[in-house]
């Protein structure tokens, strides 16, 4: 993992200081509220519902054991016991005090963490595959060039006030499990295919255009190779042509996707060389030296060698949860254990602190002191020995964390909704949980296969419907709430934007249409298929026909 | 309003500026006015001639005036550039890393609190104009940098 | 009637102008009436509330006030999927006045 040295350090603790000086200072009567929301956004401080929320961040989905006793204790002394966790990996705390936030950034800075990038108008959070380092699959650890790129965007003095919030993502290997084309930008990490100049060295795959929200789009390929050491350049590149040319006129035309699609691929695509060549003389891209730095923090952890890859399956609920909750590893004799934080009725992403405990207890004994937190509002234990996965699975099962539904119909992502959430139109959790329930049986799920439920509470989308095998809208309308079904979104590498079904239900309505369109899917499939191959294959209107009747 | 408040030395200009097509139309203007939507590389081929640069934030929200005092300087524009509009005391401090040397906001700064925003943060992750040395530069003092 | 709500500034917690001051408990809430915009105004800026704002409510059939909008019923109850951290944790019957 990376470890700060003291220019991190100073840069954070600056960081707390400079907001407990503005708290004071709104406190004090000195600053309006209109003053001092873009300075308490841009500690991830928001005025929700029922409190103020502070979102944390988690640089892609990584953390210690120190710092998940850390979360555990913050939503103890500052909080209500619980966290949740969203679909950037980072976490939230819903009931924070505005005058003790402060307090709570100065806690965070102990253990190396902060709120910076998790809201406002500025390059957010970077995200990553959650198997990083662990997964079987991957070129190189991605992590390394993730925490590069946090540094160079931490505080970019241009690109202090963009048009809208940018959201990157990273991933090294072919198998997509952070979503990436629907990032304003994206990065996967390959070998230079090219065999007469520079061919097998580490670069870029650059996206662009990417996002939810009112207007789904895919990012667009903008770079098939990008040399990895010229990031900075290539960045500062996008941003630049994006800050200089997005509306500003119109807070939902603004985001990258937009401008991408207004000048079209081709014109955005020759922008950003121009510019990138301009930038490319300037000559502040962070040498490797930097780099081999950084990614020192994320040597691989000392993997045991000649352990033996058998498992015990004679407990059936035990080789249930093998088989659906861990994932092949890179080393021989380890696997990845997927938590779920899904159980049925209960709320997505939602940890209780006594729980945030019991995972990082086991991340220090079992998984070299690592957690992952997932977009899909999960977490990980990256390096597990399989000979230890049996009492991680009995210490899960008492910790009411050891569910089996990875990937199933019950792993529903959600946003917080019209529960928590102001600028929701319609409550998702409700929703999630119905359909939890009626689809609580094991077997049942597992017949179901592969799907992917998502719900948002509101267009902003952060319940990320547009990227899933069922959708589902929280909408407003006239007062009460109402849900529109959208069905053949993906978020993996078979990325594609869902469609709208048709007109909107109740909550209950919702929940039966949910089952109709999986009943169809269960008529119609073909051997092997799931319900996303079989939808691709009939189409929406059989899909419709069976929902509408 | 009172005075811009100036980190140069020099005497600043008393002309009162025009906009960039006015400037671009006549010969004799040395101070120009970018408003948010202007695009400032069409002055390049005229820097020569200019003194000051007024660039203007018509919203804090605003940030294109960012990109266009950067690429001023970038392009190697000596004279002074000002910040005028919706200029609020915590931008400042990104402000002069793009090469603002003046500002003069429609609400005035208080100088005390620019001076403690100025030096809030002791070091800078990245390279902008003002030729700070950057945290991964101070971390590898024998890398080539700049 | 129109009633006003925002947040406690220190705090964040919910609250409803009862007359004199702001209150937990929307059943305190009084109609604000024309005076709602001068109200507002005056606790703004004396940072007695944050983001205030009037609300359109009526009294239900129990007598209890109750606002028109969903979302100002969930403020006032709290989050429906956690009654046990609403302002009724002991009424199980609580959350249906939301709805």
């Amino acid at each position: 993992m990376y470890k700060y040295d003291q220019y991190d350090r100073a840069m954070v603790d600056a960081r707390v200081e400079e907001f407990r000086d503005q708290t004071r200072r709104r406190i004090a009567g000195h600053l309006t509220d209109d003053q001092f929301k873009p300075l308490r956004l841009k500690n991830g401080l928001y005025l929700q519902l029922h409190a103020y929320m502070l979102r944390v961040a988690i640089p892609y989905g990584t953390l210690n054991s120190a710092q998940m006793h850390k979360l555990a204790d913050i939503s103890r002394r500052y909080d209500r016991g619980y966290g949740h966790f969203t679909t950037r990996q980072n976490i939230q705390y819903n009931w924070i005090k505005l005058e003790e936030a402060p307090d709570i950034l100065a806690e965070l800075a102990t253990v190396e963490m902060h709120a910076i990038q998790t809201s406002g108008e500025s390059v957010r959070n970077v995200s990553a595959d959650q198997y990083a380092g662990a997964a079987a699959d991957e070129i190189i650890d991605p992590r390394p060039w993730a925490e590069v790129i946090r540094q160079i965007t931490t505080f970019m003095p241009e690109f202090s006030y963009l048009p809208r919030k940018f959201k990157i993502a990273v991933i090294a290997s072919v198998e997509d499990r952070a979503a990436l084309r629907w990032h304003d930008f994206a990065i996967r990490i390959v070998r230079n295919p090219n065999p007469e100049n520079g061919a097998g060295e580490i670069g870029f795959e650059c996206y662009a255009g990417g996002g939810m929200g009112r207007t789904p789009f895919i990012a667009c390929k903008i770079r098939d190779f990008l040399p990895a050491g010229q990031i900075f350049s290539y960045l500062q590149a996008v941003l630049r042509v994006w800050n200089r040319h997005a509306r500003r006129d119109n807070i939902h035309k603004q985001r990258m996707k937009i401008l991408v699609h207004d000048l079209g691929e081709e014109e955005f695509r020759r922008q950003v060389e121009e510019e990138f060549q301009h930038f490319l003389t300037l000559g502040q891209d962070v040498p490797q030296a930097e780099y081999d730095r950084i990614a020192a923090c994320f040597a691989p952890p000392p993997f045991e060698t000649g352990l033996a890859d058998e498992i015990d399956r004679s407990d059936p609920d035990f080789a249930l949860w093998v088989d659906r909750q861990t994932v092949t590893h890179k080393a021989p004799g380890y696997a990845i254990v997927n938590i779920s934080l899904k159980p049925i009725g209960g709320i997505p992403g939602d940890i209780s602190a006594e729980q945030m405990d019991i995972v990082a207890d086991l991340a220090a004994k079992y998984s070299f002191d690592e957690v992952r937190a997932t977009h899909v509002q999960n977490l990980v234990l990256p390096h597990v020995r399989k000979q230890d996965l049996h009492a991680v699975w009995q210490a899960l099962t008492g910790a009411g964390l050891a569910d089996v539904n990875l990937d199933l119909v019950t792993d529903i992502i959600a946003c917080p909704g019209l529960d928590y959430c102001s600028l929701a139109n319609a409550r998702s959790i409700p929703v999630a949980q119905k359909i939890a329930e009626r689809f609580a049986d094991i077997g049942k799920q597992q017949d179901i296969g592969e799907l992917k439920v998502k719900i948002s509470g509101c267009i902003n989308a952060c319940g990320h419907h547009h990227a899933a095998h069922i959708g589902i809208l929280g909408v407003d309308r006239k007062g009460t709430e109402n849900y529109q079904l959208l069905l053949g979104g993906s978020g993996a590498e078979d990325t594609s934007p869902a469609r709208i079904t048709g007109p909107g239900f109740d909550e209950a309505g919702v929940v039966d249409a949910v089952e109709r369109a999986i009943e169809r899917y269960r008529e119609l499939r073909e051997p092997g298929e799931r319900f996303l191959d079989t939808y691709r294959r009939v189409g929406l209107d059989s899909f419709k026909e069976a929902i509408y009747g | 309003m009172g005075d811009p408040l100036r980190f140069r030395d020099d005497q600043a200009p008393e002309e009162s500026a025009v906009s960039l097509d006015a400037f671009l139309g006549q010969s004799n203007a040395s101070t120009v006015r970018i408003e948010a939507g202007d695009d400032v590389r069409l002055l390049l081929p005229e820097i020569d001639r200019v003194q000051l640069v007024e660039i203007d934030f018509p919203r804090f929200r605003d940030g294109r005036g960012f990109s266009s005092a950067r690429i001023l300087r970038e392009a190697g524009y000596k004279g002074e550039i000002r910040a005028t509009g919706d200029v609020l005391v915590d931008l400042v401090f990104f402000m002069r890393r793009c090469g603002f040397d003046s500002f003069e906001p429609d609400v005035p700064l208080n100088p005390a609190d620019v001076e403690a925003a100025l030096n809030r943060y002791p070091e800078v992750y990245q390279d902008a104009t003002d030729g700070r040395v950057p945290i991964w530069a101070k971390r590898h003092p024998h890398e080539q940098h700049g | 009637m129109k009633i006003l709500t925002g947040n406690d500034l220190k705090t964040g917690k919910v609250v409803w102008w009862d007359g004199s001051g702001w209150s937990l408990h929307v059943e305190d809430a009084v109609d604000a009436g024309e005076h709602a915009d001068v109200i507002l105004a005056t606790e703004t800026a004396a940072c007695r509330v944050n983001g205030g704002y009037a609300v359109d409510a009526a009294a239900g059939a129990d007598g209890r006030i109750r606002p028109a909008h969903i979302k100002d019923r969930i403020r006032a109850y709290g989050p429906t999927v956690r009654p046990d951290l609403t302002l009724k944790p002991a009424d199980p019957e609580a959350g249906n006045w939301v709805i």
